[in-house]
């Protein structure tokens, strides 16, 4: 069967299982647009390439599938840089397929060129410039199988413009790839590890278990809650662990780190047992490093072997997949009950819940943790929940309570500002019976609100919560703690959110009170399509800012908590 | 300390590329990197001698594995392995009695002369560093017109019957 390149890439992605691409045709890609219709494969028109990336990326979340995007040569594909290396840092498999000039002119500075491959190489897992129509389908079958094995992450195929219209033989690639998984091994011996991982496990007092994107990617949900259990040991999970483990479970300890609940955090710093789970001690966990958990010997399993003994030294690392690694340690984890740790974690708990914003009875304002908890409570927690960055996305993570794993999409190592609206389209396509909320703020929203428009086109019911405080408010909390309240460049003179949602023919509402809140959400939630909500929230001071913080160079336990309302009435 | 790494990888335009952009993305210090053929078709190899006082080699290791294009890395330095360094060095040689003398220093260096100019001669020294940079000391003071070393070049040993041999 003979094929030209652009019908070899529909051909294989239908090989590969791919139902919907994210895009947008341009002059050096436009050949390979043309006969999509032929292959059944769902194409969605984005505003920006940006959002293309975001998008497969969100779709690739939420599915568990490899998302694809797809744009032109030179400014096309810059635009998706952005979006590659979100993916990069958070693991999320992604293919982008991209155009090029045609290869006799690479190299020439033609229009529209740009080396691809040379820009993206630090911020892809692999990278293809595809020079041999031949090479093509076996390029594009490696390239699934990079992404989405081991440790997932980015791929970028370049096509020259003649590649796409060379016609070849159509020979489909052997299943399966041939590659190098553990091209370097030191000597030690994992199964040793394991062992050597329970016997801490066994005689530690007051183990804490953190779980992170790791427990998600290995679908080792279940595994981990058995394994909790058996030990009798709280866990704290990262910011894209959540939903790795429930919740409402009562060993619960909510999510660590630079905004974290402080039970974990204290956990933590308390702990003489850590047994971090597919994750990867990021600065904004750990705090400062030299006073990260003093008292804690430490068990890291890790896919990466990189990854290990990275950040933290390590008592025991064991470089391996989290569900086999958790199944080989529940038969030689002893079964014991740690009253006494979790009394201690009860009673910081309830000290949070004293100092927690929505208990307080408030003077009617908004704030975002009352407007996330509303959401929580009128979706039963079953939504999908995609953020952007910043304030909110902090409040959201703090208050949006998460049972079930792959419902919390966010930008998490990059933190990507504008990732929110396009990472929920690809959400939303992935789960379309899924109730998608998108919280977002005044300042991310701007940064792709264009997509507004490929959400009317595509249909999609996407609730974006906009938490509206006329700052950038992670920056602008920063300078009223740190920067002598002097707000540079953080001010936002705003559009009016509902008339320009309207505009785009999505359905909005303002709230800036709690009946207002109550009322729209409910509105939005009765609503078959798109909506958005106009949230005016608390714009500084206490009720403006996310409280724990743990400042830049203090140690976990130094966070700066909520202080306790001054006045009477002023609750 | 220096440790030194042997990398297979796949004879691709590009991975010469992967490898010095890991290497920039994640500061990590190199000492020296030579690559050639193989006796596989289609594999290249690098030798890659890092510092291990300012860059972590077990690091540089896991992180080669896991470029796509890497097929093996072995971390050579506590292995018994011969360890090479080239070198061309042009030096002057105004005269005859400085050129007989340049000529017992290489002898004495096991190096060889590969060409006699008029005023220059180039010595071709194999050995491992710490040889090379001998010969580099001693022909010093003859004043060094030119010079250019490969780094490091390594290969395990074979095993052994009866331990003693060394060099």
């Amino acid at each position: 069967m003979k094929l030209t390149g652009a019908q070899i890439v529909w051909e294989m992605l239908r090989r590969e299982g791919v139902e919907v691409v994210f895009g947008i045709p341009g002059g050096a890609i436009m050949h390979t647009y043309h006969p999509r219709s032929e292959y059944g494969i769902r194409h969605v028109l984005v505003r920006h390439e940006q959002g293309a990336a975001h998008a497969a990326d969100g779709y690739a979340r939420a599915s568990g599938k490899v998302g694809v995007a797809i744009a032109t040569s030179g400014p096309g594909a810059t635009n998706l840089v952005t979006g590659i290396a979100t993916a990069m840092m958070d693991s999320s498999p992604i293919i982008c397929i991209t155009g090029q000039v045609a290869s006799p002119l690479i190299g020439t500075d033609a229009f529209q060129e740009t080396d691809i491959t040379g820009i993206t190489l630090p911020i892809t897992k692999h990278n293809y410039l595809v020079t041999d129509v031949a090479e093509l389908a076996g390029v594009i079958h490696k390239a699934f199988y990079i992404a989405s094995h081991g440790r997932p992450g980015p791929v970028l195929i370049d096509l020259p413009k003649d590649v796409q219209q060379t016609e070849t033989e159509f020979i489909p690639p052997q299943k399966g790839v041939n590659l190098t998984q553990h091209a370097y091994r030191n000597s030690s011996d994992p199964s040793d590890a394991v062992y050597r991982a329970a016997e801490l496990i066994n005689s530690s007092e007051r183990p804490v278990i953190l779980a992170g994107h790791g427990i998600l990617m290995a679908e080792a949900g279940g595994i981990l809650r058995e394994f909790a259990e058996k030990i009798d040991s709280p866990v704290a999970v990262t910011l894209l662990g959540k939903g790795g483990f429930p919740a409402s479970h009562r060993m619960y300890l909510g999510m660590m780190g630079m905004h974290g609940d402080a039970e974990a955090n204290r956990a933590i710093q308390e702990a003489d047992l850590l047994i971090a789970l597919g994750m990867r001690f990021d600065d904004r966990v750990t705090g400062d490093l030299s006073r990260f958990a003093p008292h804690a010997r430490k068990v890291h399993v890790d896919l990466d072997a990189a990854e290990l003994n990275k950040i933290v030294t390590v008592d025991v690392a064991v470089q391996a997949d989290v569900r086999k690694t958790l199944s080989a340690l529940i038969p030689l984890v002893e079964p014991r009950g740690r009253d006494k740790w979790h009394k201690l974690v009860r009673e910081w708990w309830k000290e949070s819940r004293d100092l927690d914003l929505i208990h307080r009875s408030g003077d009617g304002r908004l704030t975002v943790p009352h407007v996330i908890d509303a959401i929580w409570r009128s979706t039963d927690g079953q939504a999908i929940v995609v953020t952007d960055v910043g304030q909110h996305q902090m409040w959201a993570a703090q208050y949006y309570r998460m049972d079930q794993p792959n419902a919390f999409i966010t930008s998490g190592g990059l933190g990507t500002m504008g990732f929110g609206l396009p990472a929920a389209i690809g959400a939303q396509i992935a789960s379309p019976d899924a109730e998608v909320w998108v919280v977002v703020g005044d300042g991310g929203i701007q940064m792709t609100v264009q997509e507004l428009a490929t959400v009317v086109q595509e249909r999609l019911p996407l609730r974006i919560a906009l938490c509206n405080n006329g700052y950038l408010g992670m920056v602008r909390q920063w300078q009223e703690m740190f920067y002598d309240k002097r707000y540079e460049s953080t001010q936002l003179v705003n559009p009016d959110f509902v008339k320009l949602a309207e505009a785009y023919g999505v359905r909005a509402w303002r709230a800036d009170n709690r009946e207002d809140q109550a009322r729209a959400i409910a509105a939005a939630r009765e609503h078959p399509g798109p909506t958005l909500i106009d949230f005016q929230v608390a714009k500084e001071g206490e009720e403006g800012n996310v409280y724990p913080m743990v400042p830049a160079g203090a140690a976990l336990h130094e966070m700066i908590r909520r202080p306790l309302p001054t006045r009477a009435g002023k609750a | 300390m220096k440790r030194t790494l042997i990398a297979r990888v796949e004879d691709k335009p590009g991975v010469l590329n992967h490898v010095a952009s890991l290497f920039r993305r994640r500061a990590f210090n190199i000492e020296s990197l030579t690559v050639g053929h193989t006796e596989t078709h289609g594999v290249s190899r690098m030798t890659i001698v890092v510092d291990s006082t300012r860059t972590d080699a077990e690091k540089v290791a896991q992180n080669l594995a896991k470029l796509v294009n890497v097929i093996l890395v072995e971390d050579v330095s506590d292995a018994p392995a011969v360890m090479r360094d080239l070198a061309l060095i042009k030096v002057k040689t105004p005269d005859s009695r400085a050129r007989a003398e340049m000529m017992q220093i290489v002898d004495t260096f096991r190096a060889r002369a590969v060409d006699v100019g008029v005023e220059t001669l180039i010595v071709e020294a194999t050995g491992t560093e710490e040889k090379v940079d001998g010969l580099v000391d001693v022909l010093g003071p003859f004043g060094i017109v030119e010079m250019v070393r490969t780094g490091r070049v390594a290969m395990v040993r074979g095993k052994r019957v009866n331990k003693g041999e060394n060099e």
